[in-house]
């Protein structure tokens, strides 16, 4: 079975952004206020065949364990749907 | 007989000449290690030079760190053989595992390309064994991400055992405690941002890096006479 993947990189809660307190200085020179909490990861899309979700899922976990995110400093939002068709 | 420092190139390396050039003014015999080759053969130091390994896709030193190379390196570096990483070499050192803490963009989003003091804060490593402690030395940078981060628990041990050897005199980029370099427990790996093999004669400005360099000759040296 095919699974669609998005792996959602950020940096920890803690950690400075600079990429993310650059964006929040310049939005309120464009007339953008009130923006606030900027934080600026990456995002991975891929697909993967596995058994099941569960098991798709746990490969997914552990590729961001060990390869997509560095867990010193970033930490990862997954998402995983099955594909249709 | 001459010490011998394998320098390592990946695709995207471009600082390895320097490296070269340094080691082998000073009496060293140095040879290229390619990235792809399982073994770091019979060298007695290992440098891991700047640059962009494999066009720092992912993360600086993601894709390096499973080159095939970086598995001797590691074994090389188990076995107590004297190993720097310098600039992106400090990266890949760190993605791999061989040094705590990781490398992130640098604070104020600039590329920085210019000449920092640093201080030696120890000379219990393999790059600052002949160094003088407490010395300020005139030393090139040249990155993007340099700013030294890392848990508070490592940052607690690095300190209690006297791991940051090098610290910046003005903090260019943000590094947390203002490091520059640090070592691993054994002493013998150590990681720093700033380029010592560019600042090895007074030509390009300043020879203070040769300290260092000269330090990683003795600390391989010695691997040689006792190995």
């Amino acid at each position: 079975m095919k699974f669609s993947v998005v792996v959602e990189v950020q940096l920890r809660a803690g950690v400075a952004d600079p990429q993310g307190a650059t964006i929040e200085r310049s939005l309120p020179h464009l007339g953008f206020d009130g923006v606030s909490e900027v934080r600026v990861g990456k995002c991975i899309r891929f697909v993967v065949d596995a058994a099941d979700e569960a098991t798709a899922a746990r490969e997914v976990d552990d590729m961001c364990a060990r390869f997509l995110t560095n867990p010193v400093i970033e930490d990862a939002v997954v998402r995983v749907e099955a594909l249709v068709g | 007989m001459s010490v011998r420092v394998g320098v390592v190139l990946f695709p995207g390396s471009n600082c390895e000449q320097d490296v070269i050039e340094a080691v082998s003014a000073l009496g060293a015999e140095a040879s290229l290690l390619w990235h792809g080759d399982d073994s770091v053969g019979d060298v007695d130091a290992v440098v891991v030079p700047g640059g962009f390994a494999h066009g720092d896709y992912l993360r600086p030193g993601a894709i390096a760190r499973f080159s095939p190379v970086m598995s001797a390196v590691a074994k090389f570096a188990g076995d107590g053989g004297p190993v720097v990483g310098i600039c992106n070499g400090f990266q890949v050192l760190t993605e791999a595992g061989l040094l705590p803490g990781a490398l992130q963009k640098n604070q104020g989003l600039k590329f920085l390309c210019t000449t920092v003091e640093v201080r030696v804060e120890s000379t219990d490593s393999a790059l600052t064994c002949a160094a003088t402690a407490g010395a300020v030395l005139r030393v090139p940078i040249n990155h993007f991400e340099g700013n030294y981060t890392c848990s508070p628990d490592t940052l607690a041990e690095l300190r209690a055992d006297d791991r940051i050897v090098l610290r910046y005199v003005t903090n260019p980029n943000g590094a947390l405690d203002d490091i520059a370099g640090i070592c691993n427990e054994g002493r013998n790996v150590v990681g720093l941002m700033p380029h010592p093999e560019r600042a090895c004669n007074d030509l390009l400005g300043s020879s203070d890096g040769l300290a260092l360099v000269t330090s990683l000759l003795v600390a391989a040296g010695a691997v040689n006479q006792t190995g």
